[in-house]
């Protein structure tokens, strides 16, 4: 008897484990990134030749000097969020092209390709330390990570999620800012993201947003600087105006780490510059201080 | 040719009534100058009215100011930094109703667009423009602003007081007031430093004025690495009032005289005066709830695209305005 019993008990956690495996391998299969060509890559900020795959295991930091590499959506979120928690939720948008922009769709479709992504940004229902968010992660391989009214559309649904479950959103911005190749519409997404975050806030919910090297433009004077709590990433680029515009309109050079991550920390933008290796642990605790007690 | 060269041929044919000095030839050359106005100068490419929209002649915030509410008082300051000159903000009655006044001025000469910053207005001057929203929404009183900037100033002070958190924060509290929000597009619409004052129950624009994700030059010098293609990049973007009206994202064109608003300034501001009027007319007897909501709704529609519904949410946006709880 005890044997058939254990046998039954060991066939259940056989199949329990094998499901994780499958879920697994399902979310990478349809997030699946294309692998880096060569074994070693030159870090930007000292110059140093480093190991591709033990960068990858350092979580894209560089092992010489902490420079943090630019991250895919995909890595991000399997670096921060619980194992198997996350849902991805609004897929099957369609990308169109308002203005007839004759390479746009021809753009789309490569970035598609390259990043297996629909587009700039993806979200979903996750949990962080076992506490349930919802956490949205802007791509900035894809257009640089640029908002069209998808990535809009996408945001503010992120914050209608989140206001009809009663969950906080976790929301990291890699951004160039509003895409110009639809025009209008683009601009537009800022007047409405920033009306999602208003009817977020007015529900009591908490909004952290975390904006990772770069974030500028139009996504920098909407979402990514309307949140309860700023985190930033060390030496992110963030402002509105890019480096190059203002160096032109003011015509001298700008002073050393001018809107960096740490300049704007001085200026009383953001409120922590965090570590990536912190920043899971980070967000966990301030999930826990916001936490809803039985009301 | 484009409206500018036009605009100089039309000079010189008025030059020549006085050249001339004979009745006969004033006549002809007369009824010349009238078919040309009739003829050439309503024929206007996208660039003629970014032209247009950039006339130095073109006119001014103030002088729309001082037409729609003769006892237009100035407040100043944000409270917190400076007074930024670039934008002008104050109370005036338009037609007995007073209103919470807006706009961003561009000089009429060299010296006053110095001081004014070619109209490109510092965080501060958003952070005044939400002070003094803020008072309408405490007074219960409209709010009109008039939008004619290039964009918000790129520059180091700019960045340093927080240039996109100022815009983000007036796009959001914007969406939020309970009493009617009117704008005016009277010039050039230049990217989010045009929308910050611009999230409105109405959207109105002038027929020659432009609102635009960024300058033709600028699209023109990321996408083709040549600013000199602005004229295309100017036709590709639709970003006049006709194509902005056919995209429903603004909701009335206000006619200018053939030729721009500067040929005829008064027919403008009386045009102007009239939208406004019926713009509040329609939204003077909603709730404040009933305002929120429209311009929610509004907001929510801009976009352009497509989507497979087999992601069930569970509930749709109506059931979440539901939810949120009145003021």
């Amino acid at each position: 008897m005890n044997d058939i019993k254990r046998a039954i008990n060991h066939r259940k956690i056989l199949k329990q484990k094998l499901n994780l495996i499958q879920n697994e391998l399902s979310f990478s299969k349809t997030h699946k990134m294309d692998v880096p060509k060569g074994l070693y890559e030159k870090c930007p900020n000292c110059e140093k030749t480093i190991n591709k795959k033990l960068n990858i295991q350092n979580d894209y930091i560089c092992t010489d000097c902490g420079h943090h590499f630019r991250m895919r959506a995909v890595d991000r979120i399997h670096y921060i969020v619980d194992r198997n928690t996350f849902i991805e939720r609004g897929i099957g948008y369609i990308t169109l092209n308002p203005l007839f922009q004759h390479d746009y769709e021809d753009k789309i479709a490569k970035y598609k390709k390259s990043t297996q992504l629909d587009e700039a940004y993806i979200y979903g229902h996750a949990k962080i330390h076992g506490r349930s968010c919802v956490v949205g992660v802007m791509d900035s391989y894809f257009l640089m990570g640029s908002m069209g009214s998808v990535v809009g559309e996408k945001v503010t649904k992120t914050f209608e999620y989140a206001i009809y479950k009663r969950l906080p959103v976790i929301i990291f911005t890699a951004s160039g800012g509003a895409r110009m190749q639809e025009g209008i519409f683009s601009l537009m997404q800022m007047a409405k993201t920033s009306a999602a975050v208003a009817k977020h806030s007015r529900m009591g919910l908490l909004y952290i947003s975390v904006l990772t090297h770069p974030t500028t433009g139009g996504v920098n004077a909407s979402f990514a600087s309307l949140g309860d709590i700023i985190l930033a990433e060390p030496d992110a680029l963030i402002g509105f105006a890019g480096p190059r515009v203002i160096e032109q309109t003011i015509k001298q050079k700008l002073p050393e780490g001018f809107q960096r991550s740490e300049f704007l920390l001085e200026k009383g933008f953001i409120d922590q510059v965090v570590d990536r290796k912190d920043l899971k642990s980070t967000l966990a605790k301030l999930l826990t201080f916001h936490q809803r007690t039985n009301s | 040719m484009n409206i500018l060269e036009k605009e100089n041929k039309l000079k010189t044919l008025e030059k020549q009534i006085e050249a001339l000095g004979e009745e006969k030839a004033i006549e002809k050359i007369k009824e010349e100058i009238k078919n040309y106005k009739k003829n050439e100068m309503t024929k206007l490419t996208a660039w003629d009215k970014v032209l247009l929209a950039r006339h130095q002649q073109r006119p001014k915030a103030c002088e729309f100011i001082e037409y729609l509410s003769p006892d237009f008082m100035e407040l100043h300051g944000d409270r917190q930094f400076r007074d930024d000159p670039s934008i002008i903000g104050g109370i005036g009655t338009i037609s007995g109703t007073p209103f919470t006044i807006i706009a961003q001025q561009k000089g009429a000469t060299t010296e006053e667009n110095i001081q004014r910053n070619f109209a490109m207005p510092h965080p501060e001057g958003y952070r005044k423009a939400l002070r003094l929203m803020q008072q309408a929404e405490k007074f219960n009183r409209p709010i009109l602003t008039l939008i004619d900037t290039p964009g918000a100033y790129p520059g180091i002070g700019a960045e340093e007081r927080g240039q996109g958190q100022a815009i983000a924060n007036n796009l959001m509290a914007m969406s939020q007031f309970t009493v009617p929000v009117i704008t005016v597009v009277i010039g050039e619409g230049g990217s989010g430093g045009a929308l910050a004052i611009g999230v409105a129950n109405k959207i109105m624009m002038l027929e020659n004025a432009i609102f635009s994700i960024l300058s033709p030059e600028g699209y023109a010098s990321i996408l083709w690495k040549d600013a000199s293609k602005a004229p295309l990049a100017a036709e590709e973007m639709k970003i006049t009032a006709k194509d902005l009206k056919d995209f429903q994202i603004i909701d009335g064109i206000i006619p200018e005289p053939p030729g721009g608003a500067h040929f005829n300034k008064e027919a403008v501001f009386k045009e102007t005066k009239t939208s406004i009027i019926n713009a509040y007319n329609k939204l003077k007897d909603l709730t404040g709830p009933e305002l929120y909501y429209q311009r929610n709704y509004k907001i929510r529609q801009f976009g352009f695209l497509q989507r497979f519904n087999y992601d069930n949410l569970g509930g749709n946006d109506s059931d979440i305005y539901k939810n949120i709880r009145n003021r």
